[in-house]
């Protein structure tokens, strides 16, 4: 029983949710990596040295260079016969190719699961992580996202695993990479990110996060988040959304500032280890879940926690 | 052009779930229900592009017990032209849905499929890629924009980093993001109207699929709940806890 999993990489190298997602294929037992794109030379050499792994298929082809669901997919359906279980981390890209992988191998995917139980069993959260359900798969091959928040990633150093060549299975074009717009930042990755502050609706426009919410990640090496309010008001872009269906996260420190706390929020964030409040309203929601509340006017207290700090 | 929206029948957005006592799922009767919310803004993008002029009929696709035609007729309302239901008490996963559709598409001639990009019940979001991988067809998922001509589907998705632009060659499978567009609310000569329009019911088995579930599930548990902290007086309270209690600044 070995588990394939796709491992999802950018210009930094391999993102951290890939390892969480090696942490719940190793639950399973022998471990290969995928590595799929151009120029991948590098990227396949860090990805053998991830422990965990004892081989990394290398596919060095234009045809994955900006990882599109149509060929990955197909390269996933040609490796299958191997596997008994071919996972991925649920980020945009795992969650774009993964059920196209299932739906070809006539298999239900196991979407975002957060728990490992045995080769058939696991535990994923429904209702915006208000239930936690455990199922048992009848399919012979499973396929399935992992929810990176839910597992320590295993380190990035340490394996020595070998690197075997392998060739690009066809593609029908039918889907063409355009263009993209990504948002830069200097700060961390919001789904590696130990520590994040997070504005909502009361931050009232996308000036006060740069003038009172930035500072402050800055001085504490945060990434910044955002509710889904502040996104749908323009504020920031939408990749700050945090919640059930933005970024799930689970930093060491979660510091929500003007977010009431709707259930979707909640859902990306509330397996925080210590989650800090600030909002003047003292009935928000959010209070229910935050370990450290301040209520107050929030255009006061940043100042004085910028300073402060 | 024809276009195809597939919409869920799910507990709302605003009730707060309850697992039930024997763990075997989550309280359904006696809640109140309503079309998943991404399913809706597939169903107002649907329409634009039929007011547009780009889509010349809009048919919306339920599957599930006989009360989705409720869900039907809100679609209908906000401006479908009709409905098909896919009639079947067995708890559908997205692999029968998607072979379900799979079905009615090419019964129907459909040349685009726009479904919401997840349901917010199972949290599942895969349906729309493994409907697209059954009919091999490109799939555009999580867009934020979708321009439609000379045969090709732009569509703009929200990835991990910002967003991302595909060319889509038709026939497509898009799913729709938050952003979107904001759906219209059906107007009350809207909603008598659609109690005219057509619903066609149809059996998994005339279409030729078994809807038999894969997954049995094991247990429904409530998650472990977090506990309310302290308040704390000012910045400097803030900080000191921060610092010596929870260690983590």
């Amino acid at each position: 029983m070995t588990s394939l999993v796709l491992l999802d990489f950018d210009a930094n190298g391999i993102k951290q949710p890939s390892r969480s997602a090696v942490a719940a294929a190793v639950k399973l037992g022998d471990a290969h990596g995928l590595v799929a794109g151009a120029n991948v030379g590098a990227v396949a050499e860090a990805a053998a040295k991830i422990p965990g792994l004892s081989k990394i298929l290398v596919v060095e082809d234009a045809a994955y260079a900006n990882a599109l669901a149509e060929p990955l997919s197909a390269l996933l359906v040609s490796l299958a016969a191997d596997y008994s279980h071919i996972l991925a981390a649920a980020t945009a890209v795992g969650k774009n190719v993964l059920p196209r992988v299932a739906a070809l191998l006539d298999v239900q995917q196991l979407s975002d699961i957060s728990d490992v139980i045995d080769a058939d069993t696991f535990v994923r959260p429904i209702y915006a992580g208000n239930a936690l359900a455990t199922v048992k798969s009848s399919d012979s091959r499973k396929v399935i996202t992992v929810r990176a928040s839910s597992f320590d990633p295993v380190p990035a150093e340490g394996g020595s695993a070998s690197i075997e060549k392998i060739s690009a299975a066809a593609v029908d074009g039918k889907s063409k990479y355009i263009s993209s717009e990504l948002s830069k930042s200097e700060r961390p990755e919001l789904t590696a990110a130990k520590i994040i502050v997070s504005g909502g609706r009361g931050m009232q426009n996308g000036e006060n996060f740069t003038k009172l919410i930035d500072p402050i990640a800055e001085k504490l090496g945060a990434a910044v988040g955002a509710s889904r309010a502040a996104v749908d008001a323009g504020f920031v872009p939408n990749d700050y959304q945090v919640g059930q269906t933005g970024k799930i996260v689970a930093p060491d420190l979660y510091v929500a500032i003007g977010i009431s706390g709707a259930i979707q929020h909640l859902a990306g964030m509330k397996d925080s280890k210590v989650i800090v409040a600030i909002n003047k309203d003292e009935d928000a929601p959010i209070f229910q879940v935050a370990d450290y509340g301040l209520v107050g006017d929030l255009f006061t207290i940043l100042p004085e926690l910028d300073k402060a700090l | 052009m024809k276009l195809l929206v597939a919409v869920k029948r799910v507990v709302d957005y605003n009730v707060k779930v309850r697992v039930k006592s024997d763990q075997s799922g989550v309280e359904t009767s006696g809640v109140k229900m309503s079309m998943n919310p991404f399913d809706e803004i597939a169903v107002e993008e649907a329409i634009r592009l039929k007011e547009k002029g780009i889509a010349t009929e809009v048919i919306a696709v339920s599957l599930g017990v006989t009360q989705c035609q409720e869900t039907l007729r809100t679609a209908l309302a906000m401006g479908a032209d009709r409905g098909i239901l896919v009639e079947t008490d067995v708890a559908l996963e997205p692999l029968a849905v998607a072979k379900l559709l799979k079905a009615v598409v090419e019964k129907e001639g459909i040349d685009l499929a726009i479904l919401g990009k997840q349901a917010i019940d199972d949290d599942m979001n895969a349906t729309g890629q493994m409907l697209a991988a059954l009919l091999g067809w490109p799939q555009g998922t999580f867009a934020s924009k979708v321009e439609i001509a000379d045969g090709v589907a732009s569509v703009t998705r929200e990835v991990d980093g910002g967003l991302e632009t595909v060319a889509l060659t038709l026939p497509a499978v898009v799913t729709a993001d938050l952003r979107l567009n904001e759906p219209r609310y059906a107007s009350l000569p809207n909603i008598m109207k659609a109690r005219k329009k057509t619903i066609d019911v149809l059996k998994p088995e005339e279409l030729g699929v078994d809807p038999a579930p894969r997954l049995t599930i094991v247990k429904v548990n409530e998650p472990p709940v977090r506990k309310a902290g302290v308040k704390v007086a000012d910045v400097a309270a803030l900080i000191d806890k921060l610092r010596n209690e929870a260690k983590v600044i």
